[in-house]
């Protein structure tokens, strides 16, 4: 009979795991204080780009401090909807792309000028909900980073407003500043420095829903009810440019229609979090670990 | 070869009146120090198994100890634990090559256990046979040992190099094993006519071996040549990292073929040995050598092809080349399986189906490596077959970063079944017996199975859960994951520690070892 005992153990444990997430437990408020509407200024220059160092050149632009939030995003939705730039599409909001080149190059697909996904109505994970006539955001994810929202829906949002995706290098160059560090803030990483797979943050929690976006410009040297995080920010005081949300750049590359994310997110491990790491997906994915910000010419 | 007699004599009697003058247990000093540290030197760098056993414990102390740096040891706080109590110096931007260091350490060990059981299975001249196991035993214990305290403590240049030189002692041994291999040699033609062999004798599984060795030698420098470009400037990356960019070099390529070839090689290699140990022969023996033989030509010039201009089909050519070896060790299944099945009803006259079923499982350490090869159809062919079909339509949709779950899953998942098809080796070739054979055996089956099945439903977790509900499934298959594989490692621990103690018996078991060579215990 005692072996038995074990197998009874075992097969408890493996059940009590498989309870499903709650996605709608109760998430903690906190004020950050970080403003997203604010801007960097990035000087024209060289800096080190890629894990290897290479020296690069960009121009002098301006991009986002922190991650568009869920607030801007359905802000933007509204102002969109009334003007007819999007439209409700089955269980889709879609916008106008103008196409991309196709090369025919294997695995290449065609991305067609069209309507395309911005965003999916109706998933257990989308924290926007629309009506049928306007939208509005679930309480408590306000400063929360946009999620779920494809390449398309981010692009979407940027060109609306007259800016646009920040590329590869733009992105890398504002992360990390130019000497060759690593991580934003510096050459180690914390638990305590950014929202990364079991970074045990408030958040999170990794027996029921597992880890969760952290508001915008968390990470800032502030405690929260007891929890205290080391300011991360990078030399030219970005937020969230390291773990809590993948972040969509602009750059359409010739052979492929794959686009290009960087950041880590609060579902990787701290490798991912490195500045020059590199992910892609098509530009119709969308996730909830996966958000943008938007970057502009300097005047 | 005297004067490295002489030499190790005066090392090893100086060693001896060292270890002397520390007063050591009673144990240790009755047989005297120079004495007691002679004659284990001598069984475990002399004999084949004592060699297969210093190399297994290798393995298992790099397992352990780095297994603790990744996953779920990660997130409990365990890693940043062995880093400060080992001092180990990690720096960010040198991950990759850290890894790379990792696994051609463990790499090299595995290819020295496949190379001394070759040498301990297959005729050879005695040179051959000493030559080529004192160069691969130096070269993977100082592409092992120099080149993990390279990677994971500072960065002494001396270890780099003695790093490189391991490797290429490594890559000499292989060299003289083909030699050493040739089959046309009168001396070793096949003169029973119930094993594969041509008409003029030539014996075919031999000329399976040597194809596989050779392949195995050309592949090499797959890795060797790029290796060399990109760790000049240390610009090393992960192939997993670069497999989307419609663009790849030819260097890129051959580091993707060489990765992918060389594992496969391993695999088929293992294959060979354990059709030896359990002496295949007979129709299906005569069917599959030939068919190993061929499969291995064809898959190798399928890969060294996508550095070419074959590229563009070069895939076709893999899977032309992969067909015949997967047959031929689906014949290696079907005939052990039969005979564990004829030899443990051999006492019954009509023996019925749950009969046979018991006989086939009687001895797990036979069963187990044919049961793994069936297994690995599961958790790595149907995988990666099934992702090589459904590819764009499926697993490109996703992102970079759960296409690299994939694909590292699983080549972990094929590497950890060589691992076990060894043990079970291993476990016969020491002398397991009796209830503690089946532990064993059946410890190793159980416990690497959970963990594989868990790796392989995680990896494919996306096909039936989305990223927001799936930690409690996470949760789960993390669990029988860690207790597989820290179960398995608890028992591989098991054995280790009783060869070890076994060492300080006077006529423990290893005395026995040292005289014992693979080719007599070929399972009859």
């Amino acid at each position: 009979m005692k072996r038995y005992y074990l197998i009874f153990f075992l097969l408890t444990l493996l059940l009590t795991a498989c309870t499903p997430a709650d996605l709608n437990a109760p998430i903690p408020s906190f004020e950050t204080g970080v403003d997203p509407d604010a801007w960097a200024q990035i000087p024209a220059g060289k800096f080190y780009y890629g894990q290897h160092d290479d020296i690069q050149t960009t121009d002098a632009y301006e991009i986002m401090v922190t991650d568009v939030t869920t607030a801007q995003y359905a802000s933007f939705l509204n102002e969109a909807l009334a003007d007819g730039s999007i439209k409700a599409k089955g269980d889709q909001m879609v916008g106008y792309y103008p196409g991309d080149e196709f090369h025919g190059v294997k695995h290449e697909e065609p991305i067609e000028a069209g309507d395309w996904i911005f965003i999916p109505l109706n998933d257990p994970s989308q924290r926007i909900q629309f009506d049928g006539t306007a939208f509005t955001v679930q309480q408590g994810y306000e400063n929360q980073p946009m999620t779920m929202v494809s390449w398309f829906g981010a692009w979407g949002y940027c060109d609306y407003n007259g800016w646009r995706l920040p590329t590869e290098m733009e992105w890398e160059k504002a992360a990390r500043g130019t000497d060759t560090r690593p991580f934003p803030w510096g050459d180690e990483i914390k638990r305590e420095n950014a929202n990364f797979y079991a970074s045990r943050d408030p958040f999170e929690d990794m027996r029921s829903f597992g880890s969760r976006t952290t508001p915008v410009g968390f990470y800032n040297g502030k405690t929260y009810d007891g929890y205290s995080t080391i300011d991360s920010a990078s030399p030219f005081g970005l937020h969230d440019m390291a773990g809590n949300v993948w972040q969509w750049t602009g750059n359409v590359y010739e052979g492929m229609h794959y686009r290009f994310m960087r950041g880590g997110s609060k579902d990787t491990y701290d490798m991912d979090l490195r500045v020059w790491v590199r992910n892609n997906a098509t530009p119709t994915y969308f996730s909830p670990g996966v958000g943008f910000r938007c970057a502009r010419d300097q005047n | 070869m005297f004067t490295h007699a002489t030499h190790n004599d005066t090392i090893m009697a100086q060693l001896g009146r060292s270890l002397a003058s520390l007063k050591l247990p009673l144990f240790f000093c009755k047989e005297t120090g120079m004495q007691f540290i002679k004659d284990r030197f001598n069984y475990l760098f002399k004999s084949t198994k004592g060699l297969i056993t210093v190399a297994i414990a290798m393995i298992a102390v790099v397992t352990g100890v780095w297994g603790m740096l990744s996953g779920p040891m990660a997130e409990m706080g365990v890693r940043d634990f062995v880093i400060r109590t080992l001092k180990m110096d990690l720096v960010q931007a040198e991950r990759e090559g850290r890894v790379i260091v990792l696994y051609h350490s463990i790499a090299m060990a595995v290819m020295a256990i496949e190379t001394y059981m070759i040498t301990g299975l297959l005729k050879m001249k005695v040179f051959y046979k000493t030559a080529v196991q004192v160069l691969i035993t130096v070269g993977y214990l100082l592409t092992m040992i120099f080149g993990m305290a390279f990677a994971y403590w500072g960065h002494n240049w001396a270890f780099h190099g003695l790093f490189i030189t391991g490797l290429s002692l490594v890559f000499f041994a292989g060299v003289l094993l083909v030699i050493a291999l040739w089959p046309r040699n009168r001396d070793y033609h096949q003169l029973d006519k119930t094993y594969a062999r041509t008409k003029q004798g030539v014996d075919v599984e031999r000329v399976a071996f040597f194809a596989t060795a050779l392949a195995t030698v050309i592949s090499a420098l797959f890795g060797a040549v790029p290796g060399s470009f990109f760790g000049n400037g240390f610009e090393v990356f992960l192939a997993e990292n670069i497999i989307r960019y419609p663009e790849k070099t030819t260097l890129q390529y051959s580091v993707i073929g060489h990765l992918h070839i060389m594992l496969a090689l391993i695999a088929i290699m293992l294959t060979l040995i354990i059709g030896r140990w359990l002496n295949f022969k007979g129709i299906l023996h005569k069917i599959a050598m030939p068919l190993m033989t061929l499969g291995v030509i064809v898959l190798n010039l399928g890969v060294w092809g996508v550095t070419t201009p074959l590229e563009p089909i070069a895939h076709m050519i893999i899977y032309v080349g992969a067909t015949p070896s997967m047959l031929a060790a689906l014949l290696l299944l079907i005939w052990s399986w039969g005979k564990l099945i004829r030899d443990g009803t051999a006492h019954l006259q009509k023996p019925k189906f749950f009969q046979k079923v018991g006989a086939l499982v009687r001895d797990p350490l036979k069963f187990g490596p044919t049961w793994q090869m069936l297994f690995m159809n599961f958790t790595t062919s149907g995988i990666g077959i099934f992702m090589a079909i459904k590819l764009d339509e499926i697993f490109r949709v996703w992102p970079a970063r759960e296409e690299r779950i994939e694909l590292t899953g699983h080549w972990h998942a094929l590497s950890a079944i060589i691992a076990t098809i060894i043990l079970f080796y291993y476990g016969d070739m020491i002398g397991l017996k009796g209830r503690f054979r089946q532990l064993y055996g059946w410890g190793i089956i159980l416990f690497s199975d959970i963990a594989l099945a868990g790796v392989t439903v995680f990896e494919m977790k996306r096909l039936f859960i989305t990223e927001a509900e799936q930690q409690p499934l996470v949760n789960g298959l993390m669990y029988a994951i860690d207790f597989g594989l820290g179960m398995l490692l608890v028992l591989l621990a098991s054995v280790m520690v009783w060869r070890l103690s076994d060492l300080f018996k006077k006529k423990g078991r290893w005395t026995k070892e040292i005289g014992q060579e693979l080719s007599q215990e070929v399972v009859q």
